[in-house]
This record gives structure tokens, C-alpha cells and sequence, in this order.
């Protein structure tokens, strides 16, 4: 879409604050993911929140209804790894750049955004990198539409607060000439180096508490990684291989900090010790095996076998590997390869919420949370179903009833200009 | 050719030993070419399809072994891949879809780099295609040559259909970066037709009756005779709508039977494309749409179908991830695009067969055609059918 339209959106987007008028969307069937299918639903939406969600609820005289009778509303869906917004993190200096953040980077109006909107993706885990063992820090930030990355990131204040994770890699997506490492065992031991020293910085800050004149000075790479190890910040962890996996968790362990494992070729080989450990797995389908050595064993039925072993499940589309218009595409082969419904569901939204830590705000529709929600024209598991609309707190940010929207949705001339890529190595 | 027929016609005596005589019971059977038949019955013998028909006057005899399922489909064909060339591993040793030391070299036959073991291959197989051109790939002026191979066998006589079926060319910004020289795309296609009145010049003098006076054998002049003459036809990989245009006035320069591969922007074009006569296969809806891809659209094979150019899907060329794709996805985005049921299943069955020439043997669910046969649980385009089973040549290749 041209300049114009776009800038039109967004006008209109500062224009049309969260609704002071109570909305509610009649006769659904709403899947609310933290509890039970409801037929013929309700769902009542208020300054940006949900306000009232169920059949038998009381529709507010002053509301104005949406009947949106034979659509199916789920909650927006939670996407844990992207790399839409035309981001960077670390560069080719060094293997290991936990002081780099994404956020400086990022681009609030990329049109790429309009790809999440258009499948329905509300909230989205940025990504740096990739190819490094520590790319940098990634932002968590919702598809709203704006002008100043303020207008989309999760947390407020973009300098003080802790806006996103970290951003980890094993295997050989990092290994390559020097300053980088050669090998696993290497990989391994850069990044406990790094993390003993931060261990130590750490140590240090503490003591400076009695004795201000011993503070260290600042240091931007210590201060990333005192986050990490203070549970502050997530480590989102690229990995692929069975054992490249048990090494991110046994590093993990061994410093205590917050990991989300992410890809994950060979899960199914390893399901039962990464439930035992109580990491949380995000996965990505690819259409066939390999592209990498690391990835030949690539099975789908990785979702199945982390069910069955209780570990917790999400799935990414790694934009550009994935597109993010395709996201609900990774329920359903989930599906196909013998995942339960609901839980499908769930990885698609309130499991991945929770591994971004947001499961109080998102994820589920619940009273109090935001009222970010999708209404789909079938069942979100069908390849003939179309994201209709998508909503965060309270604004449609994509309406596929519009022809400038639908345009997002399918594709055509000059409708995402920008055609950058991102290439994993 | 010939040597190739006797070869198969081999390979089908070994199957009459290997394969039971089978029949394939399917609540409903697309057949493609014919009537979409209800409960109906195929029945299979010696690798060929003997009787197709409604299961109230299809006697299966005894000895057959019956299949069955809710949909039946023909064989799926991949009208255009660098499986078999592109492998799993995607390293140095088992990427052999394009030679970098000249960008133009239609020498490179297809059958000495196609490897028919490649995993990949059984893995297409499993997701019910059955056929697959592939080749050489993008990214060159001239990158070689494509043929047409079943997905089910060890050797390569085992597996081709067809030796030589087009020239894999590129227009476009892949080759710039591949190559030093051509450096623009005008230079490109100068040099391109450059080579082509080298191969006219050829072709005339070996026309000479006086033999002495014919030029000595030049491998690469013998294969671009044979795009001039027809006998294979011009896989001319390009998206942008300029550059569309480019290779249509090539082609019409020196009357090569135009395959336009990729081709984003051809909605742009209808009428252009139309009168050229040229063919379509279509880039996969899940391309990623960077570099002279980003104007493509997911309604691009409903918009030609339309317009009456028929649409064929292809797993294409990816030098990352997916390193195949699988068409019936292709199709799927496709068909929910705007593409009718029937128009997705025809682009990646009948329309893919009549593309690389071989809608005589396979395409469709007819008497006489190799039994290439898929079965499903639903709907193939649904996200949630599973391929249950693959038939080969009359060998059941996969089972879920």
C-alpha cells in the first residue's frame, strides 16, 4: 500500500481510542483457551479491556452490539519469534552481544507489520540476529499501529523498563571463523565465560550496596546479563539437535536463569527431559526436513510428543522463514500429527504468552485481560478460514471487509515495498 | 529416447513381478480428466490404470489387492523443482542445482546430476507427488537442462520419464549475483542471444549436404539446436512484469516454446502472456517475497485461471528452508485464495503433465495412464488430511 494509506491508518488509529462505550460481539463461537468452547457467545469489550465474556451474561443498555453470528472469535495470537519491523541486533564483531538492543532498530511503521495483522498476530516476541550465540535483546511489542515504537511496545518506558528477552544460539547457527566459535564445546564455553563474569559483576554490585565507592563502573554487556540472571529478562534460545538442546537447558541450570527454547527440530527426541526440566518449547513447522545438517530430523509430530510429556507448547513463525499471515497453519499440522485441539489452540496463544511472561494481560479471553481478539470466518484450524478481523484492546487494526486490508492479506503490486530478508546461517 | 522407452518398458516387466494387481476403492475419486466419481473403483495392473469407474459396475476380482479411502486423486506432479539436484543437507556436496563457472551451459544434462536416492525425493513421494521435473536450477543465464522422474526408484533409468525437457533459464537479478559477467540484465540477454544465433549459424551449416563442411560436435550448440528446433522447450525463470515482456520478445525472436517459471507479476500481463502462448508455472504461494518476488500474490493462479491461462504450481527452488516445498500445500494457499477446488487440484495433476509433455502417461486417473494414485482422509487441500497412500507405477511407495 502507498505512503498515503498508510499514514491514513494511522491517523485514524490515534483517532479511534479504546472504546469508552461498552462493544459487545453477539454469537460467536468463542474460544476462550483458558476454559471451554462457547457456543453462541458473548464477548463485551470496554476501555480496551474484556469486561464480560460468556452466554447468559448482561449486555450493558449503553453498549453497542457487533453481531458477528456464525464467526468464531479466539483470542489474538501470540507469535514468540519474528523478525518483522526491519530490525538488527549484534554484528560480526563478536559471537556475543547482550548489550544490543533490537529496539533501536526497529521500525514502528513497517509495512511487514501489516503481515501480522493480517493472520491475526497481536503480540510478537522481535527477534534479533541471527547467527550468533548472543544476538542481543529482543522486544516484546503489540501489532497496534503507531508512529514511535512507544505505540507498540509492551512495556512503557522504553529506556527504563525491561521491554523484551534475550536472544541465545547454539549449534551451528553461531559456529564459524573466528571472532566466533568453532565448534559446540566452544560455543558452550564462550557463553559460560561470559556468564561467570556477570556472575562476578553481579557479586560485586551487591557489595557496592555497603559501599558505594566500590560500584563497579557501568557496562552495558553486564548490565544485559544481570537481567538475564536476575529473571528479569527471558533467554529465548535457538536450538535444533537433541544434544545441542540439553546443552542450552544444562547452561540454563547451571546459571539460573528463564529459557524458552525455540525451533527445536529434534524435540521429539528429547520431550520427556525438556518436561522433566520445565522448559517451555516454541516450535516451527517447515514444510520438509533439513536446509542444515541440524534440521534433517525435523518431525512435526515434535508438538504430539512434548503434549504427551507435558511440556509446554508454543509456535512461531520466525518471519520471514514462516509468514506470519500463516501462524493458525501450525495448529493445524499440529493437529494432523495427533496434538490435541485445545492445546493446539493454547500454543497459538496462552502458551506462548507465558513464555513471554504476559499471561497476566494476554492470551485468554477473561475478564480484566486486554481485549486483543480475532474473529475468523470458520474454524481456525481450516485452510478455506480467513482472519476477518483483528482487534488490540479494543481497535481493529485489520479488517479484511476492507480492500486496502485484504490487499495485506493476500499480496500484489507494491503492497509490501520493502522486501527485505533476514537469512539464518 | 528410444533407449529410454526400452528401459522403462524393463522396468515395467520387473514391477509386474514386484506389485500385486491392486484396486483403490475411494468415496470419492477425482479423476481430473473425466467425471468426479462417487464410490467409485480403480483397478491396477502391471504399473497401468485398467479400469476406472462407479463401484456398482466395477467388478474387483479376488486376487486384487483393495485400498480404500475417502478421496482418491492421481499422482501428484511438481511441474517444476531442483529436488534430486538440491539436497537435505544443503551443503557444499549435495547442492548440484547450479554450476558457477560459466552462466551459460546447456550442455549440463540433467541426468548425470540427479541423484534418486536423495531424501527429499522419498519424502515428496510421501506427501503423494509421484512426478517431478526438476534440473538445473535458477540463478544462471542458461543453468542447464531439466527432465521428468518418477519419485519411486534407485537409478536413474529406473526413474526417468523423460531425458531432456527444457533449459533452465533465468532473467533477472539472481544471475547478477552469481556472476560477474552479465553485470545488467541488457547484457544478459544480448549475450543470451548471442549464443542463440551462434546455435542458428550451427544448425544451418549442419543442414550442409556436403558432410565435410558441417561443424565438429559442440555439446552446447547441440543443445541449444535442440531448444530452437522445439524438441525442448524454454524454462525462462522470471518475476518482475518488465522482464516478463523481455523474455515473451525473446522467445518470439526466435520462436522458443516459452515456459514463464515464477512469474509474480504475470497478473500484470494476462493479455500479453495470452497472445505469446506462453505457459505458466507458477512460483510457490509460500515463496518469501523479497528481491524481484515482493509484488506476488497468493490470488495470482485464481487471477490467470480466470483469464484462461492455465496455472501449474511448482516446489520451485529455496537455498534455505523449506529445501523442497510440497505443492498440494501450494495449492492449498492457492485454492483458499480464490483458485476453485478443481483449478487447484488440475494445477498441480493434468496442467503440470501437458507442461512438461507428458499428459499422455500421467495427469489424471484414466484407463491406460500410469497408476499413479494418491488416497486421503479429506479434503487434500485441508490442513488436517493426511496422505494415507502413495501408489507408484502400481507399487504402493508409501503407507501412513
Amino acid at each position: 500500500m502507498n505512503t498515503r494509506i498508510l499514514m491514513f491508518f494511522m491517523i485514524s488509529t490515534f483517532l479511534s481510542n479504546a472504546q469508552e462505550t461498552p462493544v459487545a460481539y453477539t454469537g460467536a463461537l468463542i474460544y476462550p483457551i483458558n476454559d471451554s468452547p462457547i457456543e453462541n457467545g458473548t464477548l463485551i469489550v470496554q476501555n480496551g479491556k474484556i469486561i464480560a465474556i460468556g452466554t447468559d451474561i448482561k449486555i450493558p443498555d449503553n453498549a453497542k452490539i457487533n453481531d458477528v453470528k456464525g464467526k468464531v472469535i479466539m483470542p489474538g495470537l501470540v507469535d514468540t519469534h519474528s523478525h518483522l519491523g526491519n530490525g538488527s541486533g549484534g554484528d560480526q564483531s563478536s559471537a556475543l552481544h547482550p548489550e544490543v538492543r533490537l529496539l533501536d532498530a526497529f521500525d514502528p511503521m513497517a509495512v511487514n507489520l501489516m503481515k501480522a495483522r493480517a493472520g491475526g498476530l497481536t503480540t510478537i516476541n522481535i527477534m534479533p540476529g541471527s547467527g550468533h550465540l548472543m544476538s542481543g535483546q529482543t522486544l516484546y511489542i503489540k501489532t497496534r499501529k503507531g508512529k514511535v515504537i512507544e505505540d507498540l511496545t509492551i512495556c512503557k518506558n522504553i529506556s527504563g523498563d525491561i521491554c523484551g528477552g534475550m536472544k541465545m544460539a547454539n549449534g551451528t547457527n553461531s559456529m564459524r571463523d573466528k571472532p566466533f566459535p568453532g565448534t559446540r564445546a566452544k560455543s558452550a564455553a564462550m557463553v559460560r565465560e561470559l556468564f561467570i563474569q556477570a556472575q562476578e559483576y553481579q557479586k560485586k554490585l551487591e557489595f557496592s550496596k555497603t559501599a558505594p565507592e566500590k560500584r563497579p563502573e557501568r557496562d552495558l554487556r553486564m548490565e544485559g546479563l544481570i537481567e538475564v540472571l536476575d529473571g528479569k529478562r527471558i533467554v529465548h534460545f535457538h536450538t535444533h539437535r537433541h544434544d545441542d538442546v540439553l546443552t542450552a537447558i544444562r547452561i540454563s541450570k547451571e546459571f539460573g536463569f528463564k529459557i524458552v527454547l525455540h525451533h527445536v527440530s529434534e524435540a521429539w527426541k528429547v520431550a520427556d527431559e525438556i518436561a522433566e526440566a520445565k522448559v517451555p518449547v516454541s516450535l516451527i513447522f517447515i514444510d520438509s526436513p533439513g536446509g542444515k545438517m541440524e534440521a534433517v530430523d525435523l518431525d512435526p509430530k515434535s508438538a504430539l510428543a512434548l503434549e504427551k510429556a507435558g511440556a509446554d507448547v508454543a509456535f512461531h513463525t520466525d518471519d520471514p522463514i514462516t509468514d506470519s499471515r500463516l501462524l493458525l497453519r501450525s495448529a493445524a499440522i499440529a493437529v494432523r500429527e495427533g496434538m490435541s485441539k485445545p492445546k493446539a489452540l493454547e500454543a497459538l496463544t496462552l502458551a506462548g504468552a507465558r513464555m513471554l511472561e504476559l499471561d497476566d494481560r494476554i492470551g485468554s479471553l477473561e475478564k480484566g485481560k486486554d481485549a486483543d481478539f480475532i474473529i475468523l470466518s470458520e474454524d481456525p484450524l481450516s485452510v478455506y478460514t480467513h482472519v476477518e478481523q483483528t482487534w488490540i484492546e479494543g481497535v481493529k487494526v485489520f479488517d479484511r471487509a476492507n480492500n486496502d486490508d485484504k490487499a495485506f492479506a493476500v499480496g500484489g503490486y507494491n503492497v509490501y515495498p520493502e522486501a527485505t530478508t533476514h537469512v539464518h546461517d | 529416447m528410444i533407449k529410454y522407452i526400452l528401459i522403462i518398458a524393463n522396468f515395467i516387466l520387473v514391477i509386474q513381478f514386484t506389485s500385486a494387481q491392486i484396486a483403490v476403492k475411494g468415496e470419492t475419486i477425482y479423476t481430473v480428466s473425466g467425471e468426479t466419481i462417487k464410490d467409485g473403483v480403480i483397478l491396477i495392473e502391471d504399473g497401468k490404470i485398467t479400469k476406472v469407474g462407479p463401484i456398482s459396475k466395477v467388478k474387483i476380482p479376488d486376487s486384487f489387492k483393495v485400498y480404500e479411502g475417502k478421496v482418491v486423486t492421481p499422482g501428484l506432479v511438481d511441474a517444476h523443482a531442483t529436488v534430486g539436484f538440491s539436497g537435505i543437507y544443503n551443503n557444499k556436496d549435495d547442492q548440484m542445482q547450479l554450476e558457477k563457472s560459466s552462466p551459460i551451459q546447456p550442455e549440463l544434462r540433467a541426468i548425470d546430476g540427479y541423484n534418486p536416492q536423495e531424501a527429499l525425493i522419498a519424502y515428496l513421494n510421501s506427501k503423494g507427488v509421484t512426478t517431478v521435473h526438476t534440473g538445473h536450477g535458477p540463478g544462471a543465464v542458461i543453468s542447464g537442462q531439466t527432465f521428468v522422474a518418477k519419485t519411486d526408484g534407485e537409478t536413474i533409468e529406473q526413474v526417468t520419464i523423460d531425458d531432456a525437457t527444457m533449459l533452465a533459464m533465468t532473467i533477472g537479478p539472481s544471475v547478477r549475483s552469481n556472476f560477474k559477467s552479465p553485470g545488467t540484465t541488457a547484457k544478459e540477454i544480448a549475450m543470451l542471444r548471442t549464443e542463440l544465433l551462434k546455435a542458428q549459424d550451427y544448425q544451418k551449416k549442419n543442414q550442409n549436404k556436403d558432410v565435410t563442411k558441417h561443424p565438429s560436435r559442440n555439446l552446447k550448440m547441440e543443445a541449444l539446436s535442440q531448444l530452437l528446433e522445439g524438441k525442448i522447450k524454454a524454462l525462462i525463470t522470471v518475476n518482475s512484469s518488465n522482464l516478463i515482456m523481455t523474455a515473451i520478445r525473446l522467445a518470439e525472436e526466435f520462436n522458443l516454446k516459452l515456459v514463464l517459471d515464477g512469474a509474480a507479476e504475470s497478473y500484470l500481463l494476462i493479455d500479453e502472456i495470452k497472445a505469446a502462448k506462453a505457459e505458466v508455472i507458477l512460483h510457490p504461494t509460500k515463496a518469501r517475497g523479497y528481491g524481484d518476488m515482493k509484488n506476488m500474490s497468493w490470488t495470482t493462479a485464481a487471477k490467470l485461471t480466470a483469464a484462461g491461462i492455465p496455472v501449474a504450481m511448482q516446489s520451485g527452488y529455496e537455498p534455505y528452508v523449506p529445501k523442497t516445498r510440497v505443492i498440494l500445500y501450494e495449492a492449498a494457499i492457492a485454492v483458499s485464495s480464490g483458485l476453485s477446488f478443481e483449478d487447484g487440484l488440475k494445477s498441480i495433476t493434468i496442467n503440470a503433465a501437458k507442461i512438461i509433455g507428458q499428459d499422455h502417461k500421467i495427469g489424471s486417473i484414466e484407463k491406460g495412464k500410469d497408476a499413479d494414485i494418491v488416497i486421503y482422509d479429506g479434503d487434500p487441500f485441508e490442513y488436517l488430511t493426511h496422505v494415507n497412500t502413495v501408489i507408484t507405477n502400481g507399487k504402493v511407495t508409501h503407507e501412513e
